[in-house]
């Protein structure tokens, strides 16, 4: 009796093993295509009126930002009657994952997400229509490769920031000036294990921005666009760089935040977001953050509709709300960055605000390079020969060792 | 007498009745029926999804928008096999492994042969307490803690710098610190339990025969308490190879976990095919392990 109990439970067992496998094996059919270049979203309000009407029935929306991106909120909701939910993504590549789960209405891409996500039509344009603030998006920001797709524009810009240099004045001269504090080899063995770093592969431009100034040999020019020997150099220097002991911050800017204040690292790549909470902690940790003179890689986010969005009528209100005046001067001084809606200058605290961060000087924006996905197409004379972003990837993994 | 509320039996020929009755005259069927839901989330849930991580190890990415394609490549294992970088981080997470259950066996085996066979009634339950109480707090409680006291402004400087000492305490040794802190518990109560089994009569009879503490403790209750010491070992060393938040909080090295959570955003099938790793090591250890008659122990 208690064998043939046993005999049914393994060919249960069995049965049921296979059924699930091939169940799981059929689902497993080709992908979807993505694409299409129409503005409709499923969902989507037809006039303003109705939008608003709409948004109140879809009472939230979900959106994937970099840490500190949503501003007045509490305000937006009143208004909309929209609840926020945001979600922090540590790196580009996490926004993208996160995006294609489908969970979330829209996101704040930078150009290295941004680029690829209109690619495979994650995100729809946007119809400007529907958006009133943006006619007062800076004309100088609008029409770029990374926010609009066949003179279509994707998303609305959001503001644009460099990663700064940051150090700890009680520990490095002020005086600093270049990137060659954490580069240099003098510098990695007083630094070393004091260093901190974005963990992300796109860091490997800022690794190209230094060779740019450096080694003018190497010829490098855009430094996300890298042949093979380029490539090699910027890759040496990262792991002579991470074999000096540098710390990497996961996108979780909290652990930077706690690295700086404990002293754990001193000197490294940061946003600016970071730099304004170390400054008005309490009490305040004393660190400098500046554009060195080689210049720096940063970038120009624009908030964009996931195509399928659950919430498209919430998420356009939420568009409009992050580039009108109020809320981009509570970005550009909550973030620390210069915001795209000039007229958001009048409302900082600070009323320097929009100057410090050369809201307006595009000439100060000319050797920051924003981040950008890169791609075997070299644009220029050397054809296809140039790194994926598969191959930065890889590479990133080898150097963290 | 009190009368037991009997339920009354269903009727003779409604539903209830025949099915009852269908489920008595054919045994099988009631066992098979029985086992389902549990077998269902066993096999389904838990073997399928292996089985769709396993399989997803086969295929490939798009090289621009890192996106998962259905196309049939052995190049993730290539790829883990060749180069470099995976073998020394799958290298360093098995040392890392070894170091922990070393370090926990030797912490936890005092601890448990006190509450097994010194402590009083009382003592040995408010030990056991003790024990699992840091099980009550939150991982990242706890890795967030030990954070604070390696760093450099934490308790171990604070302490070490009047002697002109100073511990760089987020570093590979402080990430052995935290998983030995983490997974002590789990050593300790196996040992406990099998030293707890080991009846007095024979270390009685040791003693009668002449052998003295030393002699007693390795020549009868050690190699008694060994398969429990490996039941034990089995939690520190699987829970130590896969693990992830510790080593990303603690250290910048990288491990298996870190690796997989890393890449698994832009390079999925390679992840999958990296996870086979610390899927073979743990099956390895623990057919070992049950050879060393651990499971009996568990």
């Amino acid at each position: 009796m208690k064998g043939r109990n046993v005999r049914v439970a393994r060919w249960a067992v069995l049965g049921l093993l296979v059924g699930a496998l091939s169940v799981v094996a059929a689902g497993c059919g080709g992908d979807d295509g993505g694409s299409g270049a129409s503005t409709e979203i499923e969902g989507l309000g037809t006039s303003l009126e109705e939008i608003s009407t709409l948004a109140r029935e879809e009472g939230e929306v979900n959106v994937v930002q970099w840490a500190g991106y949503a501003q007045l909120v509490d305000e937006f909701t009143a208004a909309t009657g929209c609840k926020v939910n945001t979600k922090d993504g540590a790196s580009s590549d996490d926004m993208i994952s996160l995006i294609e789960t489908g969970a979330y209405d829209g996101v704040s891409a930078s150009g290295n997400a941004s680029v690829r996500l209109m690619a495979t039509g994650e995100v729809a344009p946007v119809n400007t229509d529907f958006i009133p603030n943006f006619a007062d998006v800076q004309e100088g920001i609008q029409g770029k490769d990374y926010n609009s797709l066949d003179g279509q524009p994707y998303g609305v810009p959001h503001g644009r920031g460099p990663n700064f240099l940051m150090f700890r004045t009680d520990e490095v001269p002020e005086t600093t000036d270049s990137w060659s504090v954490i580069w240099d080899d003098a510098e990695l063995a007083k630094y070393g294990g004091k260093i901190s770093i974005y963990d992300d592969s796109i860091f490997i431009a800022d690794a190209a921005v230094y060779l740019k100034a450096t080694q003018p040999d190497l010829g490098i020019d855009n430094p996300y666009e890298l042949d093979d020997t380029q490539f090699q150099a910027a890759i040496d220097l990262l792991k002579k760089q991470a074999a000096a002991g540098a710390n990497y911050w996961p996108g979780d800017v909290a652990k930077q935040i706690g690295e700086y204040t404990n002293g754990d690292s001193v000197v490294g790549t940061t946003w600016p977001y970071q730099y304004v909470q170390l400054t008005a902690a309490d009490p305040p940790v004393p660190v400098s953050a500046i554009k060195p003179k080689e210049g720096t890689t940063g970038w120009s986010d624009t908030w964009m509709p996931y195509s399928k969005a659950a919430n498209p009528n919430c998420m356009y209100l939420w568009m409009d709300h992050m580039i009108s005046p109020e809320a981009q001067a509570a970005v550009a001084e909550g973030f620390g960055e210069a915001p795209v809606n000039l007229k958001a200058c009048d409302l900082t605290t600070n009323p320097d605000h929009c100057t410090e961060y050369h809201a307006d000087d595009e000439s100060w924006w000319e050797d920051i390079y924003y981040w950008t996905t890169p791609v075997a197409d070299c644009g220029d004379d050397r054809g296809e020969v140039c790194k994926t972003q598969e191959d930065w990837e890889a590479a990133w993994t080898e150097i963290r060792g | 007498m009190t009368s037991v509320p009997v339920a009354e039996p269903p009727p003779p020929g409604s539903p209830g009745r025949r099915l009852s009755t269908f489920f008595f005259r054919h045994p099988r069927v009631r066992l098979g029926v029985l086992l389902a839901l549990p077998l269902a989330w066993l096999v389904i849930v838990y073997f399928g999804s292996l089985f769709v991580l396993l399989l997803s190890s086969l295929w490939d990415t798009d090289p621009f928008t890192s996106d998962v394609v259905h196309d049939f490549t052995l190049d993730n294992f290539r790829r883990i096999l060749e180069t470099p970088v995976f073998r020394n981080v799958a290298w360093r997470t098995i040392q890392m492994a070894a170091m922990v259950t070393l370090a926990d066996a030797v912490l936890a085996f005092p601890i448990a042969y006190y509450m097994a066979r010194v402590a009083s009634a009382r003592t040995r339950d408010l030990l056991v307490i003790a024990v699992l109480m840091p099980l009550w707090a939150n991982y990242l409680v706890k890795a967030y803690a030990w954070r604070t006291i390696l760093s450099d402004g934490g308790v171990i400087n604070w302490a070490l710098d009047p002697l002109g000492l100073h511990f760089d305490g987020l570093s590979t040794v402080g990430l052995w610190l935290v998983f030995t802190y983490l997974w002590l518990p789990f050593m300790i109560l196996p040992i406990y339990a099998g030293l707890e089994r080991i009846p007095s009569s024979l270390l009685e009879a040791s003693a009668d025969l002449g052998g003295r503490s030393l002699t007693t403790f390795t020549r009868v209750i050690l190699p008694l308490a060994f398969p429990a010491v490996v039941a034990g070992s089995i939690f520190t060393f699987s829970l130590t190879m896969g693990d992830y938040i510790a080593p990303g909080l603690i250290t910048s090295e990288q491990f298996i976990g870190t690796v997989i959570y890393n890449i698994r955003g832009e390079a999925l099938p390679t992840a999958a095919a990296y996870s086979l790793v610390p899927i073979v090591v743990v099956i390895a250890y623990l057919l070992v392990a049950r050879k060393l008659r651990a499971f009996e122990s568990l």
